[in-house]
């Protein structure tokens, strides 16, 4: 009905828990097809905000829309067109991923041969008379993300999919996650990993104390900060002395083993050094999330 | 229909993979019976003993059965004494061609067996006889109500405890766990009506309730412990049903109002067992004081006891379910009704 209007369109809401302000008048838009990350330390209200949207929740005030809907009160028109994961145990107790799959379909009336399709796109094919019990931590999380596909909604929410993963299976999730917006879903994730949000998202919005503090492409968002790079040479290409003097060079730092220099025109500090053939195992280090929620909270993400 | 299907073949496979939730559920009931079966004396697979006054062809051919012994009385008081203290299960008192047959009420364990014995011997002894009619008639006639042999009073209880303890831990441990590990949130978030989840996982519960009923009294009936099921027997499936029902529900109040797989387990426990010993499902409670009979009449298994009883071994009829079968219906309404008061879709 609204096949050219965004897909989620969130104004304005809020939510209170006695004092608690979990959620402070958050507003944003997702396209169909965005993959679009709302990031921010435990407890900044991610989660809460992701539950009204997706009609869990009733906010104290403001409006969600899903599809030119509104998900509360229960919305059953709006609720075949939605894919909730939630954590990573929820299955029913002692069924094979297959079993999982074909069951949480059924909840949808999707045929079971259509719900075990998913296993495939998760990478999980050689799991499927397996029992979550017996899954990796990883693969678990997968069956989750298949259980939330089964009934192939239009949108898929994830909450916090990678977290207690380790580097390999959040990795191995990435691929699943890309392949999913491939499918043309849009993907609502929540993280607080702003490293893996920076690579996967096309949107993100960076969420501290229930509020919004940002809101725009990963790269967008970096460079509008107009932070220092880091150019880092090896101890003994240059003197830090030398270093002072190059173009756009502001603060040289040398700890023993490398030259840091900040500077703010990488290009020409880069240029010069390599004039001065000092650029072997010469190392860039740009702006990230983590340095942009720093700047927005006057506090390091990682407390 | 196809959520409601599939939803509940998925908990049957479940159910049928917990082989701990299994054993609990069909053994633990047997293993009960044969415990309290030892402890109230039950005589396992003991011959038959049968008074005789008086001598005929019957007698004799009593005498050659397998399995009797029999015991010689003068005259027929003595003997009714001897089985009203459970020294026999039957006396034969022959007078000429006409046998009298007295019992101690059908509810003896070794009645059935005795009564068996002893119509074989009128059979044998009327085709030696070889006249039409049959040379010896046989009047029986049970003597006064006795009480019951433990088997038949045990049972109707323990499997009235085994139901109701299976259906409220399944119920409970169930619901904690969905909600728990958000189960419940995923089936809130479906665009299927919450009574296809309820009534698939009611389905399972009283197809076990059944299923243990048939299992636990197929074993009673063996000759070892020699229950004698009346004729009866099949109105205690609506029974079951009923008693399924009123404990789902108690064991949904308690899976809403518990947060932890293992305070619901307590809080179980706490609701099954002291009502189990209090509803008389493992001892009689004739005995007890006045009032403690008057808190037992307020609890839905004592009914429950009761109206098995009634119909699997006292041979009562269709009116014997009125009562138990409304007070399990109105207190299902009332617990199932604080149930979805206090139920909550998540922890919070």
């Amino acid at each position: 009905m609204t096949a050219d209007g965004p897909a989620i369109v969130v104004s304005d809401i809020r939510k209170s828990y006695g004092d608690l302000r979990a959620v402070d008048g958050v507003s944003f838009t997702v396209a169909e097809g965005e993959f679009f990350g709302l990031l921010g330390p435990n407890g900044a209200g991610k989660s809460t905000t992701l539950e009204i949207v997706e009609g869990l929740r009733k906010p104290d005030s403001g409006s969600v829309r899903i599809l030119g809907e509104s998900p509360w009160p229960r919305n059953p028109k709006l609720l075949p067109k939605l894919g909730v994961q939630l954590q990573a145990s929820s299955f029913f107790e002692r069924l094979t991923s297959k079993e999982q799959l074909q069951t949480f379909g059924s909840l949808y009336g999707v045929s079971r041969s259509a719900a075990v399709d998913m296993l495939e796109l998760v990478g999980l094919t050689d799991k499927a008379d397996v029992q979550d019990v017996d899954l990796s931590g990883g693969q678990r999380q997968r069956l989750s993300i298949a259980c939330a596909l089964a009934h192939d909604p239009e949108i898929v929410f994830l909450d916090e999919p990678t977290a207690a993963l380790d580097p390999q299976a959040r990795r191995n999730l990435w691929d699943v996650l890309r392949a999913i917006q491939a499918r043309g879903k849009t993907i609502v994730y929540t993280t607080h990993h702003l490293d893996e949000a920076e690579i996967l998202c096309d949107r993100v919005a960076i969420v501290d104390k229930g509020r919004i503090m940002a809101m725009g492409p990963p790269a967008w968002l970096v460079r509008k900060l107009d932070a220092q790079t880091q150019v880092i040479v090896e101890h003994g290409t240059v003197t830090a002395d030398v270093a002072r003097t190059l173009p756009g060079a502001d603060n040289v730092v040398d700890d023993g083993v490398s030259i840091i220099i900040a500077t703010n025109d990488a290009g020409l500090t880069i240029k010069a050094l390599g004039e001065l053939d000092a650029l072997n195992k010469a190392q860039v280090r740009t702006a990230t999330l983590e340095d942009v929620f720093l700047h927005l909270t006057g506090r390091a993400y990682r407390e | 229909m196809r959520a409601f299907s599939s939803l509940s073949l998925a908990m049957f496979k479940a159910s049928y993979r917990d082989k701990a939730a299994l054993f609990f559920t069909f053994m633990f009931p047997l293993m009960f019976l044969i415990v309290f079966s030892l402890l109230s004396g039950v005589k396992l697979g003991s011959e038959v003993e049968i008074a005789v006054v008086g001598d005929s062809r019957v007698v004799a051919a009593l005498k050659n059965s397998e399995g009797v012994n029999l015991q010689e009385f003068k005259d027929s008081t003595t003997a009714i004494n001897s089985l009203r203290d459970g020294n026999v299960a039957a006396i034969v008192v022959s007078q000429g061609d006409s046998i009298d047959v007295r019992y101690a009420n059908g509810d003896r364990a070794e009645t059935g067996p005795a009564l068996a014995k002893i119509s074989d011997a009128v059979a044998s002894a009327n085709l030696g006889a070889g006249t039409t009619p049959p040379k010896f008639a046989v009047r029986q006639k049970p003597i006064e109500e006795t009480a019951f042999e433990p088997i038949q009073y045990l049972t109707p209880g323990i499997l009235s405890w085994g139901v109701s303890t299976a259906a409220v831990f399944s119920s409970a441990l169930t619901l904690v766990a969905w909600r728990r590990k958000q189960v419940l949130r995923r089936i809130q978030l479906a665009p299927i009506g919450r009574g296809s989840v309820l009534s698939s996982r009611l389905l399972l519960a009283i197809v076990i309730a059944l299923l243990q009923a048939a299992l636990f009294v197929a074993v009673a009936t063996l000759p070892v412990f020699g229950l004698q099921l009346s004729n009866q027997w099949w109105l205690a499936i609506p029974l079951l049903i009923l008693g399924t029902l009123a404990f789902f529900s108690v064991g949904m109040l308690l899976g809403a109002v518990c947060r932890t797989e293992d305070s619901v387990t307590g809080a179980a426990n706490l609701a099954v067992l002291p009502m189990a010993l209090l509803a008389g499902s493992f001892f009689p409670i004739d005995k007890a004081p006045d009032w403690v009979k008057l808190i037992t009449n307020a609890l839905p298994l004592r009914h429950m006891n009761e109206g098995m009883l009634d119909v699997l071994v006292r041979g009562k009829g269709l009116e014997a379910l009125i009562v138990p079968g409304s007070v399990l219906i109105g207190f299902t309404l009332v617990i199932s009704t604080l149930a979805a008061v206090f139920f909550r879709w998540e922890d919070k």
